[in-house]
């Protein structure tokens, strides 16, 4: 336990660490005198004090809120369905929250005439686009009860949400068309101080919930039954995880477009660092792997002028891409779930 | 026959929807008995567990732990008297058998799971009474099966219940592991006071090892005594009749052609 304490505390300080990187490095990089005295320094900020204060601090939060959330969501997704390979993108929930955002973003005359900004619009509708998938795969699950099958029904839900979607795009004007084809990249840029609210409130929310689970998820690894007979109500801790999830996925989706594979894959990574399947450790651990992981992302994509204008879809699928096939091929993180 | 009346029911129907399996089904499990559960395929028995474990309602009637309606009680209340071991064993990765075994004090924990020292003690107890002690630190992936059948077992022992129902726990083992799982949960039915009773086609353990049987018969309801009674009386010939099998006194059974 204090090994775990230690780890944690050290993955901690790898984000601080990440996030004041985050604020320092990109198109121009500023040193980190001046960063300090963008937030610590009375007086009007200079230029570059604008500049950490008003894109870059927004940015590296919305990282962190964006990684830990879908690391959050992605390990109750697993525990949930006692799936490997369960996890926000896989499910179809993400497609669900895409076509939410596709309606807002590329159908705007429908909506345009209700008093709520752009932005609440997009967070509402990714919500019930990613709840009303997670509302579908839940039903599949009780009808089938088999890992496998329950992961090509989500792929199928997630294709046929899809076409929708393409439907949409297919009839969306040029300059509507061309901001949904660059959210649908992914990014953590989307975010300004103003807009910050809007997604860290649902994302705390959730996250909040899903720490509460950390016991009954334990009891869950038994099976339904047997987590029953411990006195689980397994009902309400399956419908809270859902929830939890589907306001994860879908609140991150609308602010930073459908990013692949992170909430999959930081699961396995922080079950292999721990070596433990105890909850109560993993939820902590997820959201400090979840939020390094996103930060570093982030940071390549800015760090390094050669990789400007590369979507950050491209790095967590080429990072998430390899878990995914590891978990597969060694499949000893994971047992049977029968 | 002193122990004092664990379970009680009283004309339990049991069954899915509309399909009644069985039905007036009077049983009474005592304190420091071990009794199993003999039946056909088919005629119910995990259906009859899984109600007396309360996570099935009855189609009618009652039943009783400790003088707790079973069906009526809060689940949390429920886990401290009842303990279920299921068919389905998951070998869950990274979970060591301690781990596994700590699961068991989930009703008697707080909402963060934390152990007192009485909670790290019944597992360490259960542990022991179990003979898994030695496994303590091993991932239950890389236990066989009949050690994996050991620590579920330990796991309801560390519930610290009066009552403790099992289903099929011998499937799939070898003569040797059959044995030990019985006589193990004999020997803990007699030390800690609990009624323990578990479903199994091994006829031959169930005679030899087992203080009762209990023989689930459809609409015929149940049959309940000592596997002497149950070979005397002739009930056990009936519960497996038309299948072919025939009992001498002894309880040695033979397959007629």
């Amino acid at each position: 336990m204090r090994k775990a304490i230690g780890a944690l505390a050290f993955l901690g300080l790898l984000v601080l660490l990440l996030a004041c990187l985050g604020l320092m490095a990109g198109s121009t990089s500023i040193p980190a005198a001046s960063v300090w005295a963008a937030f610590f320094e009375r007086g009007t900020p200079d230029a570059m004090g604008a500049v950490v204060r008003e894109v870059r601090l927004p940015e590296v939060l919305t990282a962190i809120l964006a990684g830990s959330g879908l690391a959050v969501g992605g390990l109750l997704m697993q525990a949930v369905f006692r799936n490997p390979l369960a996890g926000p993108g896989v499910l179809g929930i993400t497609s669900g929250a895409s076509l939410g955002v596709a309606v807002v973003v590329l159908a705007q005359p429908l909506w345009s005439f209700l008093p709520v900004s752009a932005g609440m619009m997009t967070t509402l509708a990714a919500l019930i686009g990613a709840l009303a998938v997670l509302l579908l795969i839940v039903l599949a699950d009780r009808r089938l009860g088999d890992a496998a099958t329950l992961l090509i029904v989500g792929l199928m839900v997630g294709y046929f949400v899809s076409a929708f979607t393409s439907l949409l795009q297919a009839s969306g004007e040029a300059r509507a068309l061309k901001g949904f084809v660059l959210w649908g990249m992914g990014s953590f840029a989307g975010t300004t101080l103003a807009d910050l609210p809007m997604l860290a409130i649902p994302v705390l929310m959730a996250a909040a919930v899903a720490f509460t689970l950390g016991k009954p998820l334990n009891a869950l690894m038994l099976g339904e039954q047997e987590a029953a007979a411990l006195g689980v109500a397994t009902g309400r801790v399956r419908l809270l995880a859902i929830a939890s999830t589907g306001v994860l996925a879908g609140s991150i989706t609308a602010w930073c477009g459908p990013i692949a594979f992170l909430g999959l894959a930081v699961p396995h990574v922080a079950r292999a660092l721990f070596r433990t399947a105890d909850h109560r450790l993993l939820l902590p651990a997820v959201v400090l792997l979840g939020a390094a992981l996103a930060l570093a992302c982030d940071l390549l994509l800015r760090a390094f002028p050669a990789m400007h204008g590369v979507p950050l879809n491209v790095v967590t699928s080429l990072l998430g891409v390899p878990v995914v096939l590891w978990v597969l091929i060694r499949g000893r993180n994971w047992g049977t779930r029968s | 026959m002193s122990g004092e009346m664990v379970l009680t029911s009283v004309d339990l129907a049991i069954g899915h929807g509309k399909v009644r399996l069985a039905e007036g089904l009077a049983v009474q499990l005592r304190a420091g008995s071990l009794t199993a559960l003999l039946g056909p395929n088919g005629v119910g028995k995990s259906t009859l567990l899984n109600t007396l474990a309360g996570l099935q309602a009855p189609l009618d009637g009652q039943a009783f732990v400790t003088g707790s309606n079973i069906h009526a009680m809060p689940a949390k209340e429920r886990a401290r008297k009842i303990a279920l071991v299921s068919t389905h064993r998951p070998s869950v990765a990274l979970l060591t058998v301690e781990a596994l075994v700590g699961l068991g004090r989930h009703p008697w924990t707080g909402p963060w799971g934390r152990f007192s020292a009485a909670d790290a003690e019944a597992v360490e107890r259960a542990m022991e009474q179990a003979g898994v002690l030695h496994l303590r630190t091993r991932n239950m992936e890389h236990c066989s099966d009949g050690e994996r059948q050991k620590v579920h077992i330990a796991r309801a022992l560390a519930q610290e219940t009066p009552l403790m129902l099992l289903d099929e726990p011998t499937a799939f083992l070898d003569l040797p592991n059959r044995a030990a799982i019985v006589r193990l949960l004999r020997e803990n039915a007699l030390k800690a006071g609990r009624a323990v009773l578990f479903s199994t086609h091994d006829l031959q353990l169930a005679l030899d090892l087992c203080d009762r049987l209990l023989l689930l018969r459809g609409k015929d309801g149940v049959w309940q005594g000592t596997p002497q009674e149950a070979l005397r009386s002739g009930e056990l010939q009936r519960t497996f009749a038309g299948a072919g099998v025939q009992f001498d006194a002894e309880g040695t059974h033979r397959f007629l052609h």
